[in-house]
């Protein structure tokens, strides 16, 4: 274990001369978020709606079916009252509950000011962000052609309140929900990315063979050439949720060691994965594929972009297995929705098991002897 | 004398291809053992089995006493290599390559620091110390592998050809160096297709298509194929003819 220190040394000033190195550490976290926060741009289809029609009049059957006939929505139920209490909100049934109140036509007809009201599930901040946003437009064209056509002009015009069911979250900030995520994908890609290059880089060179003839043992090895990314790793997880809070004002509700706490055995999943795929490559362009290949996977099935509770069946069942999947979970959880360490075990649980996997075959599968 | 090195009918195959060909010899503590042979003859993968950087695929050998098969890592703790290809990392100074060998073989850092001055100063390598590997030249480079790899003081030392590609005095000063080590009682066993560095090894076994086709003193080898010197000898050897001198 003394020659760990020399280990270390060596990896850290090799790591720290690559000139390539600084521009990956500093800079591609802040571009990475600036670029991909305000690029994610989505389109929602068929967003469940639920319509509560208080007033059940041919003007209120005249707005549902704008939306009915939208392929923006797809209406689950249309009742006289509110029956559930926005129950299918809290079951993830629906996505929006649009509420027409008593005397819609009556106060319409006599020039009155009224107002529809709509529930949003706002857990997944950019759906319900566009859902609101779709629900108005459709209101706004409601009064603007139907309406003024009629004669019926409205003094205030016709306005909705929205509330929202989940309290966190609530500007409908869909970066706030995207951020956290792009922070997991990018100290991923970067500790993916650097493990991978690294030990068949000293392949190609052939330095690996005046390293395996001496007696260095395989967990050295190994840990020597993950600690060093673990560090980065850390660091720019540190640097991101930084630039997170600064320019994007991202919400931060629960405490921050649980996050921390999980990245340092999350990244030694990535690192570890890194290092196997490395281990496993006789090129560099070998590795960097494989890499890419895994990084790929994981991002479609992360939650990031599309929610998993979206995906098919086999899907779902797919991203068990993705440890991107977890950090996401976690980041999401803690930051915007508070949660505790209590909430989150079972993720630690698994991600740990998972760490001791992936390293133990990263050892395992490093050859000495070929 | 005692033997460091024993090799009984060593064979490795790549497939089909048979690399090395039951090869049978060995070296005694304190030789300087140099191992002949054209490009391709199985030098180097012969070499590669005996530091334990391959496995063999049948046939027995041990390293200071330990087995090729099943001990690869004791037999690392005993030796020094220099591979054929410059491996010493050039991104580092040479101080910084003296340093990680020197720690990765259990050196203390005073030992480093004593070893690693007289290095540079036996060289005369102090005005490039600071300097990174790359922007030192190949004839440098390759005194530099040599000392690193013997930094530790190994029983023996594998070097792959070392002199390949230098110049005659650069090489001249390389051969120095190889028998000061021996001098100090180091074995070497040293790897070339110059046929005249045959001449400075004690004993010498020439490799022909993965098989050892000659083996003995520079001197036996000559008056047995009545040979000037060790390139008419290769060539006898390169015909067909045979000579093992047990
Ligand atoms: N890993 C390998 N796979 C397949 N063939 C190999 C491998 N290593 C060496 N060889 C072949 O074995 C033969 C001997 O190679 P080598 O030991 O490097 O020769 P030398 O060092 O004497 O020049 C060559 O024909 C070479 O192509
Ligand atoms: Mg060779």
């Amino acid at each position: 274990m003394k020659r760990f220190k020399f280990i270390l040394q060596k990896e850290f000033k090799q790591i720290f001369r690559d000139k390539g190195m600084l521009p990956i550490i500093f800079l591609m976290p802040i571009m990475q978020l600036m670029v991909l926060s305000f690029a994610a741009t989505f389109d929602v289809h068929n967003i469940n709606m639920e319509i509560i029609d208080k007033d059940q009049s041919s003007l209120s059957q005249q707005l549902i079916s704008k939306y009915a006939s939208s392929s923006y929505f797809n209406i689950l139920q249309n009742t006289p009252y509110d029956a559930d209490n926005g129950e299918s909100l809290q079951t993830g049934e629906a996505v929006i509950i649009l509420e027409i109140p008593q005397d819609f036509e009556k106060n319409i007809i006599h020039h009155q000011p009224t107002q529809l009201s709509a529930k949003v599930d706002a857990i997944d901040g950019m759906s319900a962000g566009v859902s609101v946003n779709y629900a108005q437009s459709i209101i706004r064209d409601f009064q603007d052609n139907y309406l003024q056509e009629k004669g019926l002009l409205l003094k205030n015009g016709l306005k909705i309140n929205i509330s929202n069911l989940n309290w966190y979250n609530n500007s409908l900030n869909y970066k706030f929900y995207m951020v956290p995520g792009l922070l997991v994908l990018l100290v991923s890609m970067i500790g993916i990315f650097l493990t991978s290059m690294n030990i068949v880089k000293e392949k190609e060179i052939g330095t690996i063979e005046q390293l395996n003839v001496t007696p260095i043992t395989k967990a050295e090895f190994i840990i020597g050439k993950l600690f060093p990314f673990w560090c980065i790793g850390m660091f720019v997880l540190s640097l991101g949720l930084s630039i997170a809070k600064l320019v994007f004002d991202i919400p931060i509700q629960g405490p921050l060691s649980i996050v921390f706490a999980f990245a340092m055995i999350y990244l030694l999943v990535v690192l570890g994965l890194g290092l196997i795929i490395s281990t496993l490559s006789d090129t560099q362009q070998q590795s960097m594929f494989i890499a890419w290949f895994f990084m790929i996977v994981f991002v479609l099935l992360s939650g990031l972009f599309t929610p998993i509770e979206n995906m098919p069946g086999w899907a779902q069942d797919l991203t068990l297995l993705n440890p991107v999947r977890y950090f996401i979970e976690i980041m999401r959880n803690v930051l915007l929705k508070g949660a505790s360490w209590a909430d989150v075990k079972m993720n630690f649980f698994i991600i740990g098991i998972y760490g001791i996997i992936i390293n133990a075959l990263a050892v395992l599968l490093y050859r000495k002897t070929n | 004398m005692e033997k460091i090195i024993e090799s009984t009918e060593l064979t490795k195959t790549f497939g089909d291809f048979t690399a090395v060909n039951k090869i049978t010899f060995d070296v005694k503590k304190g030789e300087i053992f140099g191992f002949l042979g054209a490009n391709g003859a199985g030098k180097s993968t012969a070499m590669r089995m005996l530091t334990g950087l391959l496995s063999p695929t049948s046939g027995a050998a041990t390293v200071a006493g330990y087995d090729v098969f099943t001990e690869q890592e004791k037999i690392k703790k005993n030796i020094g290599y220099m591979s054929q290809k410059f491996s010493l990392y050039n991104d580092l100074t040479l101080m910084e390559n003296i340093t990680f060998y020197g720690g990765i073989y259990g050196l203390s850092n005073t030992q480093i620091k004593e070893r690693g001055e007289k290095l540079i100063e036996r060289l005369d390598l102090g005005n490039i110390k600071k300097k990174l590997l790359k922007e030192v030249p190949l004839g440098w480079k390759q005194k530099i592998a040599f000392s690193v790899a013997t930094l530790h003081n190994p029983k023996v030392v594998f070097l792959d050809e070392p002199t390949g590609g230098v110049d005659p005095i650069t090489r001249r000063q390389f051969w120095e160096m190889i028998y000061e080590k021996a001098d100090q009682g180091m074995t070497v066993f040293v790897t070339t297709h110059y046929m005249d560095e045959a001449e400075y090894c004690h004993r010498i076994s020439m490799m022909v298509h993965g098989e050892i086709h000659g083996y003995g003193t520079p001197k036996e080898l000559k008056k047995e194929f009545n040979a000037q010197n060790m390139d008419e000898v290769f060539i006898h050897l390169a015909r067909g003819d045979q000579y093992n001198l047990k």
